[in-house]
């Protein structure tokens, strides 16, 4: 062994010199990526994303091989498959939770970015790759609940295509192109399976640019500051370790709410098969839309409510731009840091308010959370870019552990 | 530090707290793959909806001798044929020839009248000939398969071709005279 090379070994470098697989890998997550040395676990959840979306591709593929996409089989199909398909129950349930798991595992992402100053130089690039990607998560995402063809999927695909006849001239002549039809029906429903199923790889495709754009300056770290070769530990061992001790943390809970709640983040209604005749007395999306629903109907504009919900999160892409604050991490800026939570507090109050009735004070509250949510990226971003004295950033990452400070 | 000091002396026998981890956390992870992925192909086996629909019943009252039917069974062709007492005598005597899958007529026929066999050619599973009038039945008078040129006899054995088996006898039962529930 110690002089003589097994022959797995000696097939294994024939095959890298023609397709070097392994010295890919290792570049990308290896031993040959090094990563700083100080991040902490909120770090963990770009892996977690990563194996979601393989968890829902697998267990979509599975789906699919039962489903009929068809208005008069579609409901039926997904019953057989809760009832008639062995395991059908644990794929679905996995599918319709691993949504849900999906994005609370992107949303914490996103504001792990926005809290570390993640989008900021040089990391733009691998930050509009992110929103491309959570942009196509929604798409996927509302077509897919849009295929169990039950009340919700059918008045919620009715609202959202809807959406596209606020656009002045042509809105109209558009919403019927989606449709393929006066309403939505069974054209609606053929080609939303197939987008369904086309999009999430897609979403692989935009993954990789992803991480492409990651490896250029490597990952930012919870102090913000360039982390010099001498901080930077290898991503194997170390951040696999951590992202595997990560991710079965991340699957109890994921598995608690499969086996033991899963029909806690979905809506009743949808276990009642479309009928077009007749509307929901109160429709809601599914929660990881509602903030965005409650910016559209804190509006009183049909043409204004769509512009400001698309607008919400289209801003993102000129974020880097909006904060020019030259400090990434917010631990380092200590006013940033107050509006950080605010602005994260105020998220989940427009979420609230997107799952009442748009009336009293949810909407009231909606309109003043629309205008926060506005305020801070447009004028607070801005102007704390230009005032806000940051604390002193220590010279490297190690330098506050090997000289604390007095 | 006594940790430390036992860790030193396991790894001097080769064997360390970090191995063991390690061991332990890759078979963990196989065993809870293996679970994962068990029941994500054995949702491609046959549902219960389908499993309910594997047995069929029909009647055999108005079969008329040398004629026969052809009933469904599990998306499959089912042969129901009436035999002549010249085919039955031709089967019971073919029972001591050369036959590539030994049976007997009596074993293949609960009763000697009527034959039922599973019309899908044990070659390649196409449906052979032999029960309609006028379509070919092959050298031995019992089913001919146009595909790749499969001779069965009156008992539904191979006797000449590619096919390696007889027809297949599907499990059934006579629920009365003239009832039968295969399945």
């Amino acid at each position: 062994m110690s002089t003589e090379k097994s022959r797995l070994m000696k097939a294994w470098e024939w095959h890298e010199q023609r397709l070097p697989i392994g010295h890919f890998l290792d570049h990308s997550l290896g031993s040959k990526y090094p990563a700083p040395k100080n991040l902490n676990y909120w770090w963990n959840f770009g892996s977690l994303a990563l194996f979601m979306l393989v968890t829902m591709i697998i267990t979509g593929v599975f789906l699919a091989m039962n489903y009929t996409a068809h208005v008069t089989l579609a409901f039926s199909s997904v019953e057989r498959i809760m009832r008639d398909v062995n395991n059908g129950w644990l794929i679905r349930y996995m599918h319709a939770n691993g949504a849900s798991f999906f994005f609370i595992v992107v949303y914490i992402h996103i504001f792990r970015g926005l809290y570390y100053g993640s989008y900021k130089p040089p990391r733009e690039v691998l930050w509009w790759m992110g929103v491309v990607i959570y942009l196509l998560m929604m798409a996927t995402a509302f077509m897919g609940y849009v295929l169990p063809w039950g009340q919700m999927s059918f008045w919620g695909a009715t609202v959202i295509t809807n959406l596209f006849s606020a656009i002045p001239a042509v809105g109209d002549a558009i919403v019927t192109l989606l449709w393929g039809g006066f309403s939505v029906d069974n054209p609606t429903l053929n080609r939303f399976f197939a987008l369904h199923y086309l999009l999430p790889f897609v979403i692989v495709g935009v993954v990789f640019i992803h991480i492409w754009a990651l490896h250029i300056p490597g990952s930012n770290n919870p102090l913000g500051i360039d982390a010099a070769p001498a901080d930077k530990i290898p991503f194997f061992p170390y951040y696999v370790a951590k992202d595997v001790f990560g991710l079965g943390v991340f699957l109890m809970a994921y598995f608690a709410v499969v086996f033991w709640l899963p029909n806690a983040m979905g809506h009743p209604l949808n276990y009642v098969p479309a009928n077009p005749m007749v509307t929901p007395p109160h429709i809601v999306p599914e929660w990881y839309y509602l903030p965005f629903y409650a910016i559209l109907r804190a509006i009183p504009d049909k043409l204004l409510g769509v512009v400001a919900m698309f607008g919400s999160i289209l801003i993102l892409f000129v974020l880097p731009w909006l904060d020019r604050h030259p400090v990434r991490s917010a631990t380092f800026r200590p006013i940033f840091k107050i509006f950080f939570w605010i602005f994260l507090a105020n998220a989940v109050l427009l979420g609230y308010c997107g799952s009442q009735a748009a009336e009293g004070w949810p909407l009231i509250a909606s309109r003043i959370g629309t205008f926060w949510y506005f305020f801070h990226f447009i004028v607070l971003l801005p102007l704390l870019s230009w005032i806000e004295t940051p604390k002193p950033l220590p010279a490297s990452i190690s330098q506050p552990v090997l000289s604390p400070a007095e | 530090m006594a940790n430390t000091a036992h860790a030193h002396a396991a790894a001097a026998q080769g064997e360390t707290r970090r191995d063991f981890l390690l061991h332990s956390t890759v078979a963990v992870g196989a065993v809870g793959t293996a679970m994962m992925v068990w029941p994500l192909i054995n949702s491609m086996n046959p549902a219960a909806d389908t499993l309910a629909l594997a047995s069929t019943e029909f009647s055999i009252a108005g079969v008329a001798e040398g004629s026969g039917i052809t009933v469904v069974w599990r998306g499959k062709p089912v042969f129901v044929r009436h035999r002549t007492a010249a085919e039955i005598e031709q089967a019971k005597k073919d029972d001591t020839a050369d036959l590539r899958d030994p049976a007997t007529d009596a074993k293949r026929a609960q009763k000697p009248a009527y034959l039922i066999l599973v019309g899908v050619c044990t070659h390649l599973g196409c449906i052979p000939l032999g029960m309609k009038t006028g379509e070919p039945r092959g050298d031995f008078g019992g089913f001919f398969c146009p595909c790749h040129g499969s001779h069965y006899d009156t008992s539904g054995r191979i006797r000449k071709g590619p096919a390696p088996l007889n027809l297949a006898v599907p499990p059934y039962q006579y629920i009365s005279d003239t009832t039968v529930r295969v399945g």
